[in-house]
């Protein structure tokens, strides 16, 4: 996010000679750029672009919702709507943002001058537009956009046109985008550590990506090769996921989300990582458990892949089958809540102060928790059957996306923020965005808890005149959150055009690599001779 | 909008003080009506002791430390780090909790997975958008589906007529069962995935096209019990309610025997009955219908079934809807519409209508065939039966 300011720090230390080093201007420069911060740059306002876009369509809908009858949108867009808000904030939004961290903050926290492969870099990002093109221009082919659901079960995504098919191709390009950057990651980070930079003296945040790009790499090609049989199934005589022929829609259901749950975790444990950077930054004291935080992260992506079939209690799998995946899924609570145990010790003693990077990682800390015990509460195959497909599931996730990986992106924004753009925020504004988040966050999602408990599935573009009042309530506290994040836009954009200078060290208690040994901002190259860490 | 609706100040108030299961602020699970749904609504319960048991234990540490460990107030930060013995209590303990949860919840899942020794089994089949209850050994078989009128939901154009008390959770006819009685559901679907759900009876099960799947539940109160697909499945998803009446048993027995008389008498051709799908009204097979009473009947069958696809105007939303109104189909010779209007068109939201009677269908056809810009001739009953073999 640091376009402004590069240009002025081209030449730092290196003279003029050493044009190369710089950036060119203008719109080549993002085009043919192999440097790790400018493509990160580009991932987070590409990830900004998809989550204003995505988050229209979610305030759409809960226009529709304020009142019971249809008064703005017909069903099938509304389905359209639903599916579209889904894909767009998983694939666009949270997903594409983590990597624009990994791309700023990998190389600068392991002492790197790059990413491995920087040119690979370049072309995964540049992957994205196309990718977003197809599914956002889905809405304007016959037909509409894909109305099935994020999770694009056969047979009913095998009945509509061509927007599916617009639609598996997006998947694919952003399957080889995620499944390209994260090699680049894992080879930066097994690779290019500078010297003394031992795997268990990396930043937690370089940790939780690492084994995130793990994940990616297992799983994507799975999606891939599900979405690979829709597109069979619908245009080449296959049935894959059609009775008639022999197959088995409840095999999508299975591939999905051996997919689907890993996918869960690509989308927090990032997050895990920037809020374990930022709590001991402000609480002046190094992160509890070190060494704990690490294992925990690694048995939650490891049971990730055993737990898929808690999403689909209601398959009519075997009692066996339930019994197994309640008890898997109950067993990820453990080493969760040990990183919350950990958070909170680290904030434990300390000399705590409360900029908005912090009241971000505390708001993450405690809302997460809740989305954490509703998890629990979902976990219980019984329960989980009683609540299925209802807006308690709803509920449940978006605290964990949203007030989980969307808080503690922006918490990591504005932490990092004075380090790549070399510019403070506006405490003061920041600290109002936080606060307008949390509470329209809570007034949107709290109440659909009460929507699940009380029978309302969810996908459903109009209800019964009992759950009235909690939409109502939910969906005023959908525009305070949406109209806040306007202003989130405004903070970032005045930060880089006029904020005050920024100190190397902005926060007293940050101790990686990026604050100790380079200046904010961050020079366009870093590192170019490794630092020796001891 | 009423102003109450509006009033954020309600909302702390209203969150701690209506439980009813029927007030507008409910907070809590529906009054479960059957064995399972009490026990789902005891182990929600239970867990959520459990959540907030950590909730405070967790936050108040956490609270705590925010406010006497900041500098503002003089703290100085200690320097400890690593504490294995508190790592592994904090591992240890959750583990036991979570044990001590899973077992009862082992217990309601096994059950739930018997259906057996069941008094009665009805096949369930979900259909875009509708529901078919077929009673197997009582041999009654009928369709349910939303009886909300469409001038309730429809507000695109300005305030919708009152809302019906039971809007967008009431049926024409709903599903009947004795009380007491273990029902068991063998659910399956015609086209896509649905989920058959009812909260208060505990039961939330999806039909998948191509595979029976069961599920059960007892209803121990007598009383009406509403519930919706759970499952999306497309356009009209939102408007495929289940209403289950639960009855005495002596009422359930009348309720059999009314049913029973609404069926088309199966001695005229019993096999036919059953391969066609075809719970179609008995009629008379040699009236002699006139093109504008066809046209007639036509409209409401088209308004009650067709629309919703493909339009009153008979545009459709294409590709997915395909239009009518001049569809090389429609306009077509009467032996290929009337075969896809029958038996459906595999892949597509075009599902069988065999389940209407031969002059509804005629009815139908001929509507689509003489409206909009279509001029194609009219079909008769005695064409859609000699169609049927």
């Amino acid at each position: 996010m640091a376009h402004a300011t590069h240009a002025d720090d081209h030449a730092h230390g290196h003279g003029e000679a050493h044009d190369h080093h710089g950036p060119p201007a203008g719109f080549t420069r993002w085009m043919y750029t192999t440097n790790h911060k400018d493509i990160g740059t580009m991932y987070l306002w590409f990830s900004f672009t998809m989550f204003l876009l995505g988050g229209s369509m979610a305030l759409l809908i809960r226009a529709e919702l304020f009142q019971p009858g249809l008064q703005l949108v017909d069903p099938q867009f509304f389905n359209s709507l639903t599916t579209v808000h889904g894909l767009v904030m998983v694939f666009g939004a949270i997903m594409p943002a983590f990597v624009g961290f990994a791309n700023w903050l990998v190389p600068m926290h392991i002492g790197a001058a790059d990413m491995a492969f920087p040119r690979m870099n370049n072309w995964s990002f540049w992957l994205l537009i196309p990718a977003a093109l197809l599914l956002v221009g889905s809405f304007f082919v016959p037909g509409g956009a894909a109305a099935s659901g994020w999770t694009l079960y056969p047979p009913l995504i095998i009945q509509q046109g061509m927007s599916i098919d617009m639609t598996i191709l997006a998947v694919h390009i952003l399957g080889a985008s995620s499944i390209m950057g994260s090699i680049n990651i894992i080879t930066t980070i097994l690779n290019m550590r500078a010297p003394g930079m031992t795997l268990m003296k990396m930043p937690l945040f370089v940790w939780t990506w690492l084994i995130t790009a793990y994940l990616l790499i297992a799983v994507m090609p799975v999606l891939a090769g599900a979405v690979t049989m829709l597109l069979t199934d619908r245009h080449f005589g296959t049935s894959f996921f059609n009775a008639a022929g022999g197959g088995d829609p409840t095999m999508f259901l299975h591939i999905f989300w051996f997919f689907g749950h890993p996918e869960v975790y690509i989308m927090i444990l990032p997050a895990f990582g920037i809020v374990s950077q930022i709590i001991p930054a402000f609480a002046r004291k190094p992160l509890f458990g070190y060494a704990s935080m690490v294992y925990a992260t690694a048995s939650i992506a490891i049971l990730s892949f055993i737990v898929w079939g808690h999403h689909m209690f209601t398959v009519g799998m075997p009692a066996a089958g339930n019994l197994f995946f309640m008890y898997a899924t109950i067993l990820i609570a453990v080493p969760t809540g040990v990183k919350i145990f950990n958070w909170i010790s680290t904030m434990w003693q300390g000399s705590m102060t409360f900029e908005t990077p912090m009241l971000f990682a505390i708001g993450f800390l405690f809302l997460f928790t809740i989305g954490g015990f509703s998890g629990l509460v979902l976990a219980i195959a019984p329960v989980d059957i009683t609540l299925h497909n209802t807006y308690y599931v709803v509920a449940h996730f978006h605290y964990v996306l949203v007030s989980g990986a969307l808080f503690a992106i922006f918490g990591g924004i504005y932490f990092w923020l004075p380090k790549w753009t070399g510019r403070m925020y506006s405490e003061g504004m920041g600290k109002l965005h936080f606060w307008l988040s949390m509470i329209g966050f809570n007034i949107a999602f709290f109440p659909q808890h009460f929507l699940g408990l009380a029978g309302m599935p969810r996908r459903i573009p109009d209800y019964a005149l009992q759950f009235h009042e909690w939409n109502a309530i939910s969906t005023i506290g959908a525009f305070i959150f949406g109209v806040s994040q306007v202003l989130f836009l405004y903070i970032v954009v005045s930060t880089i055009r006029g904020g005050a200078k920024a100190e190397q060290k902005q926060w007293e208690g940050a101790d990686s690599l990026e604050w100790t040994h380079l200046p904010s901002p961050a020079p366009y190259h870093t590192f170019e001779t490794s630092p020796v860490i001891k | 909008m009423h102003l109450k609706h509006l009033r954020a100040s309600a909302l702390v108030t209203a969150a701690l003080a209506s439980t009813s299961a029927s007030a507008d602020y409910a907070v809590d699970i529906l009054e479960p009506a059957s064995p399972m749904a009490l026990d789902a609504y005891n182990l929600h319960w239970g867990i959520m002791w459990v959540c907030v048991v950590i909730f405070f234990i967790v936050f108040g540490a956490m609270f705590w430390s925010v406010f006497k460990h900041r500098r503002s107030v003089g703290a100085k930060a200690a320097q400890f780090h690593e504490n294995t013995t508190i790592e592994i209590i904090w591992t240890v303990v959750p583990l036991v909790v979570l044990v001590a949860m899973a077992w009862p919840a082992t217990r309601t899942m096994l059950e739930m997975k018997d259906a057996s020794n069941a008094d009665i089994s009805v096949k369930v089949t979900a259909y875009q958008w509708r529901w078919e209850y077929d009673y197997l050994k009582e041999g009654v078989r009928f369709n349910s589906s939303l009886a909300t009128p469409h001038d309730q939901i429809n507000e695109h154009a300005g305030p919708g007529k009152k809302k019906n008390e039971n809007y967008l959770l009431e049926v024409d006819r709903p599903m009947v069962v004795p009380v007491n009685k273990k029902v068991r559901l063998l659910i399956t679907s015609n086209d896509v995935i649905h989920g058959w759900y009812v909260p208060q009876l505990g039961v939330n099960q999806y039909g998948i096209p191509g595979f029976v799947k069961d599920a059960w539940f007892t209803g121990t109160k007598v009383g009406t019990f509403r519930g919706q697909c759970s499952q999306i499945c497309g356009k009209e998803h939102g408007f495929m309610p289940i209403v289950v009446e639960v009855k005495s048993e002596a009422d359930y027995a009348k309720w059999v025997q009314e049913a029973k008389a609404k069926m088309p008498a199966p001695e005229a051709a019993p096999e036919k009955v059953a391969a066609a799908a075809a719970a179609a009204p008995a009629e008379d097979p040699n009236k002699k219908w006139t093109a504008e009473e066809l046209k007639a009947t036509g409209e409401k069958v088209y308004a009650a079934n067709c629309a919703a696809c493909h339009q009153a105007t008979g545009k459709g939303m294409p590709p997915t809807f395909p239009a009518l109104d001049g569809s090389k189909v429609v306009n077509g010779p009467k032996a290929g519409q009337i075969n896809i209007v029958l038996n459906g068109k595999a892949g597509t939201a075009m599902q069988p209508f065999a389940r209407l009677s031969d002059s509804e269908l005629a009815a139908v056809i001929t509507h689509t065939r003489t409206s909009w810009g279509n001029k194609a001739e009219a079909v008769m009953p005695a064409e859609v039966k000699a169609a049927r073999k």
